[in-house]
Formats: C-alpha cells, sequence, structure tokens
C-alpha cells in the first residue's frame, strides 16, 4: 500500500486525498470485518476492504501512466470531453440490464410455479428486492450516470469537472449496487421498498451521491455556454431530490458498527408516510425527471429537429416538480394515514396529469416534420414510443389515485401493470434508446452494427409488455373484484385462496411478457457488443451533428 | 429568442435561473421542500394522527426476535398489514387497522402487494402447530398456496445474542423500553418460548397479555420458526375491540 513518488511527476492533492480516505476505509472495514456479528455482514466489510485497496492501487496504476499535466480541458479549441466513466456506466448499465431482467422473469415464474422457491437465497422475498433495485438502481442508475455526464459535457462543451472524483461516482455506485444486491440475498435490509440497502451501504451511497452533484454542477459552472440546458434542470432535480429523499427516508440508527442491522427512526403512520413521499418521488425523480432530461436531449437529436416548445418545457419542469413532491399518500388511501392527507395527496396526484403530458407533448411534437424517420430508424421509433407509454402510465397514474379506483386496484397486480407499463415501456424504451444512440458515438462508430436487430429488439420487447400489461390488468381487477364480491346471502363470496387461484393463468402469461422483453435486451446487448467490437459497422444515416450542441433551446 | 421582447416579460426572468446554476438548485430545493413539509411534519404533532388506544405496548424480545426475521425474509412484499376501513376488507380480516397498531414498528410492515392475505390480525386465528407446519410447506395446508417454503426457520437455532443491543436502539428512537426490559430480555426471551417457566409472571408484568407457551413440539433451544410465530400470534391482538370505543378521539 506504501506509495512511492516518481520524481519526474507529483501526486495531485486529489490522488494523495482519495488515497488517504481509502486507506482509512480498508483498514476500518478490515477491523470491522474481524469483529462483525454476522458472517453476511463480515462479507460485505471484506468486500468494500478489497474495493478500497484495489482502489488505492487504481489510483497508483493511474498515476505510473498519465501525463504529468492534467488532461487539457480543449483540443484545438474543442472541448476535450472525459468519456472514460461513461463508458464504463454504458456497459455496466447493459449488464446490470440483462441481470435485472433475468431476477424479474424468475420470480414471475416463482408466482407461477411456486415450487420454483429452492432455497432462502432465492425465495421470492429475496429476490424481489433484489430485481427492483437490479432494475431502478442498477440499470437506471447507470444509465443515468451515463448519460448524465455525457450531456451534461456536451450541452455544457466542456470537460467534466474533477479527475478522480467522476470515477468516484460510477466505481463508487456499482459497489453500492454490489452490496445492496448480495444483501438483499443475505437476508441484509431496511424492509422499506426500493430503499432496503442498510445503514453502511447508505452511507456509502450518500458519499457517492454528494460526490455526483458536485462533478455535476461543477460541470455546469465550467460551462462554455450562456445558458443551462433544459434536461440539464430535469438532471439537477432529480440529483437533488434524490438526496433529501434518500437521507429522509433511510435515517436510522445501527444497532452497532460491528452489525448490518439498524431501525429506522421513523415508525408506523409516519414512517408510512414518509416511505410513500421517498417511494413516489423515487418514481418521480429517478425514474420520471431524470428521463425526461434524457428526452430533451436524444429525441431532437435523433430527430435533428429543434425542442417543441421551449415556454412549455419550464412550465411543465417547474410543475412537475413541484407538483410530484405532493402525491404520495395516493398509496395509502383508507389506511390509516389521516385523511386529509390522502386526500392531499389525491388531489395532487390528479393536478400531475397536467405537467405529465406537457412533457408528453413537447417530447411528441419535436417529431414535427421528422415523422417520416420513424419508418427508417427504429432507434427513434424506440424513443417516441417510450414516451406514449409515459403518456400511457401518467395517465393511468392519476386514474389510480383516485380514492375509489384505488379502493379496488390497491394491493392487487393491477399496481405492478402500471408500474411496468411505466418502467418497461417508458423508462426501459428511453433508456433502450439512448444508449442505441450513445455507444455509437462514444466509441467512435459510424454507426450501430445493425438496426434490423434494433428493429427485433423492439417488436419483441414491444409484444413482451403488451402480453405483461394486459395480464397484470385482467389479474389485478379480477382479484380487486373476488376481493370484495359478495353472494346473494350477503357473504363474501371468495376465500383468499380462491382468488390466488384463479390468477395463475395471468401469472403464465405476465412471465411469458418478461421473458420476450428480456430476449429483446439480449439482443441489444449483442447489438451494442458488435457495434464495439466491429469498427466496420454498417453505415446509418449520420445521426451525430457537428462540434456544437445545435438543438440547445435555451437559445 | 424571447430576449427580442422589449418589456421584461416572466419568460425573460426565468432565464436568470437558466444562467446560474446556484439559484436553479435553490429554485428546485425550494418547489421540492413545500409538498413534503405540508404532508409529513403536521403528522408528528397533530394529536389525532395516533389516536390513545389501551393495549398497545412494545414487543417482547421474542417477537422483536421474530419481528427481525420477518423483515430479512421480505414478508411485507406479499403480505400487508394494513386493514383498509373497507366493508369487505373487514369481513374478511377483521376490525380496520389503527394507527396506534404499528406505532412500534421501526420500519412499518403495511405492505402495498397482497400476493397473499393480510395478517394484521392473524394473531390467534391459527394454533402454533398450524404455523410451524405452514412455514415448513405451505402447499401441505393450502394446496393452491404460492407462498415459499420457510422450512429453514425451524432448522435454524434463533440468535438472539444481540437482542438487548436492538432493544436498546429501538428505545433510542423512541419505544418505550425501560432498563428493566433491556436487561431482562434474555429471561423475557427464554420464558416466552418454555413450557411452565418461572419468569412467566415477570414477562407479563412488564409486556401484558404476552402469550407463554412452549412454542416447540418439546423444550428444545428456540428455532427462528419460534420466534417467527410468537410474532405472529400478537399481531393485530393488542387491543380490546370489545372495549374499544371508536368515538372516544373524535372532536
Amino acid at each position: 500500500m506504501a506509495l512511492t513518488v516518481s520524481p519526474a511527476k507529483s501526486f495531485r492533492f486529489g490522488e494523495l486525498v482519495l488515497a488517504a480516505v481509502l486507506g482509512v476505509l480498508t483498514l476500518l472495514t478490515a477491523f470491522i470485518a474481524l469483529n462483525a456479528w454476522t458472517p453476511a455482514y463480515a462479507f460485505h466489510m471484506v468486500l468494500i476492504c478489497f474495493a478500497s485497496a484495489f482502489g488505492i492501487f487504481a489510483i497508483y496504476q493511474r498515476y505510473k501512466v498519465r501525463d504529468a499535466d492534467p488532461p487539457p480541458q480543449t483540443i484545438d479549441n474543442r472541448p476535450n470531453y472525459n468519456f472514460g466513466p461513461v463508458k464504463f456506466s454504458t456497459i455496466a448499465a447493459v449488464i446490470w440490464g440483462i441481470a435485472g431482467f433475468t431476477v424479474g422473469l424468475i420470480i414471475a415464474l416463482e408466482l407461477a410455479f411456486p415450487e420454483l422457491n429452492v432455497s432462502r437465497w432465492t425465495n421470492f422475498g429475496r429476490l424481489r428486492p433484489l430485481h427492483t433495485s437490479a432494475v431502478i438502481f442498477a440499470f437506471g442508475g447507470n444509465v443515468l450516470l451515463a448519460t448524465t455526464l455525457y450531456i451534461v459535457q456536451r450541452t455544457s462543451r466542456a470537460r467534466l469537472a474533477g479527475d478522480l472524483a467522476p470515477w468516484f461516482v460510477v466505481l463508487g455506485y456499482n459497489l453500492f449496487i454490489v452490496i445492496a444486491g448480495t444483501g438483499y440475498l443475505l437476508g441484509i435490509t431496511h424492509s422499506k421498498e426500493y430503499a432496503e440497502p442498510e445503514w453502511y451501504a447508505d452511507i456509502l451511497l450518500v458519499a457517492v451521491w454528494l460526490t455526483y452533484f458536485t462533478v455535476f454542477i461543477g460541470t455546469l459552472m465550467k460551462r462554455a455556454e450562456p445558458h443551462i440546458y433544459v434536461a440539464n434542470w430535469f438532471f439537477l432535480a432529480f440529483i437533488v431530490t434524490i438526496a433529501v429523499l434518500v437521507l429522509g427516508n433511510n435515517a436510522a440508527i445501527p444497532v452497532s458498527i460491528f452489525s448490518s442491522k439498524s431501525y429506522v427512526i421513523w415508525s408506523g403512520v409516519q414512517d408510512a408516510m414518509i416511505q410513500w413521499w421517498y417511494g413516489h418521488n423515487a418514481v418521480g425523480f429517478y425514474l420520471t425527471a431524470s428521463f425526461l432530461g434524457m428526452m430533451y436531449y436524444f429525441i431532437p437529436k435523433r430527430a435533428e429537429r429543434p425542442v417543441y416548445s421551449y415556454r412549455l418545457s419550464i412550465i411543465h419542469f417547474w410543475a412537475l416538480i413541484f407538483i410530484y413532491i405532493w402525491a404520495g399518500p395516493h398509496h395509502l388511501h383508507y389506511t390509516a394515514l389521516p385523511d386529509w392527507a390522502q386526500t392531499l395527496g389525491m388531489t395532487f396526484s390528479i393536478i400531475l396529469w397536467m405537467p405529465s403530458w406537457g412533457g408528453m407533448i413537447n417530447g411528441m411534437l419535436t417529431l414535427s416534420g421528422a415523422w417520416d424517420k420513424l419508418r427508417t430508424d427504429p432507434v427513434l421509433r424506440m424513443l417516441v414510443v417510450s414516451i406514449a407509454f409515459y403518456g400511457m402510465s401518467t395517465f393511468e397514474g392519476p386514474l389510480m389515485s383516485v380514492k375509489v379506483v384505488n379502493s379496488l386496484s390497491h394491493y392487487t397486480d393491477w399496481g405492478i401493470g402500471h408500474v411496468h407499463s411505466g418502467s418497461l415501456g417508458w423508462v426501459g424504451y428511453i433508456s433502450f434508446g439512448a444508449l442505441y444512440c450513445i455507444v455509437p458515438w462514444l466509441w467512435n462508430r459510424k454507426g450501430l452494427y445493425s438496426l434490423k436487430l434494433v428493429n427485433w429488439h423492439f417488436w419483441i420487447s414491444t409484444i413482451g409488455i403488451v402480453f405483461y400489461i394486459s395480464s397484470m390488468w385482467v389479474a389485478g381487477i379480477m382479484q380487486g373484484l373476488m376481493w370484495r364480491a359478495y353472494t346473494s346471502l350477503g357473504f363474501l363470496e371468495y376465500s383468499f385462496i380462491e382468488t390466488v387461484e384463479a390468477m395463475h393463468p395471468m401469472y403464465v402469461i405476465r412471465a411469458f411478457g418478461g421473458f420476450l422483453y428480456l430476449t429483446g435486451a439480449l439482443i441489444m446487448a449483442y447489438n451494442l457488443y458488435m457495434t464495439i467490437a466491429s469498427p466496420d459497422s454498417e453505415a446509418v444515416p449520420e445521426a451525430r451533428p457537428a462540434a456544437g450542441p445545435r438543438l440547445a433551446a435555451a437559445e | 429568442m424571447p430576449a427580442s421582447n422589449p418589456s421584461r416579460s416572466l419568460w425573460d426572468r426565468h432565464a436568470i435561473l437558466e444562467k446560474n446554476s446556484i439559484l436553479l438548485v435553490l429554485g428546485i430545493l425550494i418547489a421540492i421542500s413545500i409538498g413534503g413539509l405540508v404532508e409529513v411534519v403536521p403528522l408528528f404533532y397533530l394529536k389525532s394522527t395516533i389516536e390513545k388506544v389501551d393495549g398497545v405496548r412494545p414487543k417482547t424480545p421474542l417477537e422483536l426476535a421474530g419481528f427481525d426475521i420477518y423483515v430479512r425474509e421480505g414478508c411485507y412484499l406479499c403480505h400487508s398489514q394494513m386493514i383498509r376501513a373497507l366493508r369487505d376488507e373487514v369481513e374478511r380480516y377483521g376490525h380496520y387497522s389503527l394507527a396506534a397498531e404499528s406505532m412500534y414498528d421501526h420500519p412499518f410492515q403495511w405492505g402495498s402487494k397482497r400476493n397473499g392475505p393480510d395478517l394484521a390480525r392473524i394473531g390467534g386465528k391459527y394454533s402454533d402447530d398450524w404455523h410451524r407446519d405452514h412455514l415448513r410447506n405451505p402447499r401441505a395446508l393450502v394446496p393452491a398456496s404460492i407462498m415459499p417454503s420457510y422450512a429453514f426457520l425451524e432448522e435454524t437455532p434463533l440468535d438472539a445474542s444481540h437482542i438487548a443491543a436492538n432493544m436498546k436502539t429501538l428505545a433510542m428512537t423512541g419505544v418505550p423500553y425501560t432498563q428493566e426490559m433491556i436487561d431482562k430480555a434474555q429471561d423475557d426471551l427464554k420464558a416466552q418460548g418454555t413450557a411452565d417457566d418461572p419468569n412467566v409472571a415477570g414477562l407479563q408484568a412488564r409486556y401484558p397479555k404476552a402469550i407463554a407457551r412452549d412454542l416447540g413440539a418439546d423444550n428444545h433451544a428456540l428455532s427462528e420458526a419460534d420466534a417467527v410465530i410468537a410474532y405472529l400470534q400478537t399481531l393485530g391482538t393488542q387491543i380490546d375491540f370489545k372495549l374499544y370505543d371508536n368515538k372516544a378521539n373524535i372532536r
């Protein structure tokens, strides 16, 4: 671990500080690992210990090969972009995506065929958080890291701020994912949905997130453009709000530094409210605001049209972030949460329909004059269909937040169907579209390996989504109606288990839909791999603009 | 675009935010704070949020150990613990859940999806043996059940060596565990799961109405399944709804 200094060049301050921090972390985690109360926790500490030691080693290796001077900010008057961390996250996104979809398929099959729950580590209860975290935070998170760090550089015409910081962000974030995911399998969880990682994983996440914020805003401050491009407003709102939400929802007291266990300081009804304040805005900011930012970059770029309305983007941005925060209580209708809070949540959820559709309209109409491209460019088609799914699920959401509708839909698979029309259709498709755009740009390829394969991906996964969400609609509404069905004598008509039995065919169809979606993603992975691996890719119409970001609607 | 406009419109003023990243962050912080503050903060001081009800007590050490296992296995992902105030739910599961009933749950276990039935009032509805058999192989008792087998719970001895530390942490978050309760944690844990234990009286003085009986088939060491069963058997049983007056808190 000893650092030797070469006489030709010296260590930068940042390198020394990070190496020192990692050194302390290496020793601390080794000490904790030796005294840990459970083997699972010791395993995690060893993992962090190795990762920290590897970090020091990596800093030293990088030091040996790097130039004495910091990388230039510009080369020939053009920004010298830092795409290394972007490339890492792009590849990580594809790998995590496949992993997350696979786990999703497994748990869908477990619900249809319960004999598949064969071990404690792979029971539904432990795999379900692995699925949600893998698709939201591992796949979605890496797509976001890649695209935000790419877009903020391009639209600011500036090199990413920080030297090691961007690498700390992408590597630290992926370490967090590994700790969170393996933790669920080993039974380490907060049991707060979409916020399951325990206290030490949360500390790592907060450190990474604050660095992410610093890198992002540092890059914005270096920008050569007078205006901050609209996509970056959404990214900033996403980064800031997620920080606030995570800190509020995960506030917990560890039992001991030698234990993975902690108790959340909130309890009961307040905890429920804080959980869904977090949970719904994890959807609102992690899966919506940020992906809208991606929409504002990739759709104009791919369609080679400016954003439809600049003023609409201002209105829907502020309306969206202001109103979303209120919508959480619609997850708690008719519960022990006070009525006033439920009503507020429902009211704002309905109002939220408007800014959501404002964003949809702005994205859709950006295609004005370029609709013909949908015939020839399957990537653009994917991006546009994602907006259509966004519009659909942001109509369905307010509908389900109405109390009488919610009394039927809550606790049923209608909720699962709703979430997946948003996540498979909107978040998934805009991510796939973005990956199809960004990979050739990052690796300097003329275009994708095969547009035909994109077409196959598009149609296979679209059919998968249709199977998925229609089976969940039927399952959810059917089960909701069965729960409340009465006989003519005034007794409940069905026992609970009869409603479970009735769902079996729907669960099989859902799993088939998920299988198709996974198949599509595998085709994408192959296509992207071949794009990177083969320099002589099939040429496509040049989608990449010349030097500056022409689309900057902020001007 | 709007810059060509001679009078300064709102659109021009918005440009300030577009040109200053710190102001933009501040604007975002204000926009996202209001809703959360209005909806969350009053829940901590409005007395009507959690009405006072007799009978609600903190979990015994054994029940807490069961709760921790319930959390660990992700039971909340398929079982809600929140009976909504709807006719069919009340008839199917029992009295609608009161806020007080989950006030010592860190974190809350209301759930969001019912792949299986609600468990808020499961306590006392089935025998310990039924639960043990059901955890081991749900389909032996309910052929159409889609619940995973939790046979490993009864094969795993309960490790509750740190239960007092867990209770101490919960006391910091506001659960009214006294020093006596924390000191006697191991005694209480054993008393609750063993037949005719001499400490039962002490246990039931500290935790009124706590069940105390041989949770195993014979006097074996307590397993994880025993802890889960102790926890399940207390769910929804703390309030006596024959005495509960739902008008008492109306103002």
